[in-house]
């Protein structure tokens, strides 16, 4: 989509000057392009609106860069602007004295309880000890699906009948942590539509009766113009203190966050990103804004890289490619090391021009080939390993037969390993310092 | 009869809130009367605010201002009768041939990604089938959510149809088998399949409802007879991208759209229409097991201009 954007704003530009300042003439061309970006990732129209009226303010008159083409000039400016819109980064308020009440509200299916139990989970990290409070009544089996998330987490749950008022649930659940048992209680309510004026007095009721620290509202990345209304109206009626998003392991551009953060002017606390209850990422505007306009999410990756891998192991296989010294096992913990950041399909979403061929091209060649070159090095003994010119003919068959692929394949692997060598010998000769050279078979 | 009458008061009482605010914005744009640059881009932004997508609402305004141009259309009136029929248009889809009317039980998988409302669309459609005298068997498919497996279990209750389970974790493909089994011994006339959310970029789940869809097939190879996806009116553009890969891994015939009874628009099913020929089969406008119905293009397009 980033292609596609700073191509179309390419274009654009190509009819115009090109350099100098930009006129008038030049941004409206630009802004109507982005526009369209932002309405097709789901950023309400009237946010658009205004958005765009303060990005044509600040990019009319702008001197084109040097290095940058007018086209990256605008699309700097409205990154900007929008990495300025979404706002900086919260954390969970835990100041003064615990118990701390947290308050989850949002509409029907939004992933409150899963959010509730993620949330948990990230507290007892940061040496919390949560008391989670089922307050759903309403749909069957919430309080079920509440017990069920703390009995994994070995996280209590305070739960009373279904016929017990909500307010009264989290009016006692709040006492029973005030011993000091518990630091923070956090609240799933019931999921409700903003416009079912009964029970969004039942939510003004509980925070009156347990002054929570935080009134988050959970907003399912995939929402679409209506976010505004919603979360305004959950604003306007409980008051908000910070917004979450979940579902954004999906592949919805999620410009409601831009909508509902316009509209409630709280901060984004957290992103839930998977059905695991460790799913859940801190939030960085400038990557939310990059995936709104379609943009890659390359900071995740480089984070993820980081993370999760040994940088010793790292370098000492950087030292073999150096020496051609490099081996199956070498290649073998590069392969699990990159298997730890994730799904290659995922791994591709995250980079900008690789995210449409990753959707077309999805995990299963990708993820599978990789399991296939996994199963074929671990069906060789310790010595064809380390020296790959030993493989024979029925030692072949029997690598085959042992990973459960064909002769074929292992010949395959075995040629793009001896030619990944001889690529490892010119790096050699050369400037290379790569950590994983491409690899023609993954074609990465 | 009566309860049938109630559950259309229900049904309508609920479409009337999203109608209301559509049709506020449309009809503060005909006030003049008069087709101009103004009512266009009016046009446009009701359209883009109900979800309906940049794309589809381009190509509707498009095609508007030609008709407008040669029908020599110059009140706005009739062009929003022009819209309505184009909308119209779009919804009205021919319904699935289906395969196979006498092979029982009918199996009915439904499917969509996290919290779209599918174990409580399976409660009304479940109570919708027995009220006209069918017998039902629930599976429960979501064997990964927990209490999932309980949620279903109380909906069954409260319809009064018998739920097949195995434990939380359970492959839910041979759930899915032992509830066709069950559906078929007890001689039910629909076995209605729940399945866990699963958002359509997780590579392992697609797969895994491909394999549910499979495992049905080994005992009756026309099944599943009808796969309804679930959308929440709420979704914006990313509905589409759900009912696109939803329908390459498992035979789509249709969509149950849920949550109606808010504010949203749910226009996003213009566009999933469109491309994909998937007809809404049912509407789901609230919590109770009357919220429900089947989906009547005329009425939901009027209900825009009522």
């Amino acid at each position: 989509m980033f292609d596609t954007l700073s191509e179309k704003l390419n274009a654009v530009f190509k009819k115009l000057s090109g350099k100098g300042k930009l006129s008038e003439a030049d941004v409206d061309a630009a802004l109507r392009e982005v526009r369209l970006a932002l309405l097709e990732a789901d950023v309400n129209f009237k946010v658009v609106k205004e958005f765009l009226a303060r990005v044509r303010v600040r990019a009319i008159g702008i001197e084109v860069m040097q290095s940058l083409s007018p086209a990256q000039t605008v699309i700097k400016i409205v990154n900007e602007e929008l990495i300025r819109t979404l706002g900086e980064p919260a954390k969970i308020d835990l100041s003064g004295e615990p118990p701390h009440v947290v308050m989850l509200i949002g509409l029907q299916g939004a992933g409150k309880t899963t959010m509730a139990g993620k949330l948990a989970l990230h507290l007892r990290k940061h040496q919390q000890k949560p008391l989670l409070v089922a307050a759903d009544t309403r749909r069957p089996a919430a309080i079920q699906q509440l017990q069920t998330l703390g009995k994994q987490l070995d996280v209590p749950v305070h739960s009373e009948s279904d016929t017990v008022p909500p307010p009264t649930i989290c009016i006692n659940a709040v006492k029973r942590a005030s011993d000091g048992a518990y630091s923070v209680v956090l609240l799933d309510t019931a999921g409700r539509l903003h416009i079912d004026d009964d029970l969004m007095h039942e939510l003004e009721e509980i925070k009156q009766k347990t002054k929570p620290q935080e009134v988050l509202l959970v907003v399912d990345a995939m929402t679409g113009q209506e976010a505004v209304r919603v979360a305004d109206e959950f604003n306007k009626r409980v008051g908000l203190t910070g917004l979450i998003l979940t579902k954004v392991d999906g592949d919805a551009r999620g410009g409601a966050a831009l909508s509902v953060r316009s509209v409630t002017g709280v901060p984004i606390k957290y992103l839930g990103v998977g059905e695991k209850l460790d799913a859940l990422e801190a939030f960085f505007p400038d990557r939310l804004a990059s995936r709104i306009l379609g943009m890659g999410d390359v900071l995740t990756l480089i984070e993820k890289a980081q993370e999760n891998l040994d940088q010793d192991q790292a370098r000492q296989a950087a030292e073999k490619i150096l020496k051609a010294e490099f081996n199956f096992e070498d290649f073998l913990s590069q392969l699990q090391q990159i298997k730890k950041m994730g799904p290659i399909s995922q791994l591709l979403g995250m980079v900008p021009g690789f995210n449409q061929m990753a959707k077309e091209l999805p995990a299963e060649v990708t993820d599978a080939q990789m399991q296939r070159i996994e199963a074929i090095i671990n069906s060789m003994t310790r010595a064809e390993r380390q020296q790959p010119e030993i493989l024979n003919g029925s030692r072949r068959k029997r690598i085959a037969n042992g990973s459960g692929t064909s002769v074929q394949e292992v010949n395959q692997l075995v040629s793009q390993f001896k030619q990944m060598q001889r690529m490892m010998a010119q790096l050699k000769s050369g400037k290379g310092r790569g950590m994983f050279p491409g690899f023609p078979g993954l074609g990465i | 009869m009566f309860n049938f009458l109630k559950r259309k008061d229900q049904v309508k009482e609920g479409l009337t809130k999203t109608r209301q605010s559509f049709l506020s914005k449309l009809t503060s744009l005909v006030v003049k009367n008069e087709v101009n640059e103004e009512f266009w881009t009016g046009l446009e932004e009701t359209l883009i605010g109900a979800d309906v997508g940049v794309e589809t609402t381009v190509a509707l305004v498009d095609k508007l201002r030609g008709r407008a141009e040669k029908e020599g259309a110059r009140a706005t009136d009739r062009v929003q009768a022009m819209l309505k029929e184009e909308l119209l248009a779009i919804l009205r889809i021919q319904n699935p041939e289906i395969r196979i009317q006498n092979s029982l039980p009918r199996v009915v998988l439904i499917v969509g990604v996290n919290g779209s409302g599918k174990t409580t669309s399976i409660g009304k459609l479940t109570n919708y089938l027995k009220a006209q005298n069918n017998k039902v068997i629930l599976a429960a498919g979501d064997t990964f959510r927990a209490a999932a497996v309980e949620q279903l279990k109380i909906w069954g209750q409260r319809v009064g149809v018998d739920v097949v389970a195995h434990q939380p974790g359970a492959d839910p493909g041979a759930v899915a088998f032992d509830a066709w089994q069950a559906a078929n011994a007890r001689h039910a006339d629909y076995l209605v399949v729940d399945t866990a959310g699963r958002l359509q970029t997780n590579f392992n789940l697609m797969k895994e409802l491909e394999k549910i869809a499979r495992v049905l097939q080994k005992n009756d190879p026309t099944a599943p007879h009808e796969t309804l996806l679930v959308l929440d009116a709420i979704t914006g553009q990313n509905g589409l991208q759900q009912a696109r890969e939803f329908k390459k891994t498992v035979p789509l015939t249709g969509l149950i759209l849920t949550k109606l009874d808010g504010t949203a628009k749910g226009g996003i099913v213009f566009a999933i229409a469109k491309e994909l020929q998937l007809p809404i089969q049912y509407i789901g406008t609230g919590e109770t097991l009357d919220d429900f119905a089947e989906f009547d293009a005329q009425e939901f397009v009027d209900g825009l201009f009522e």
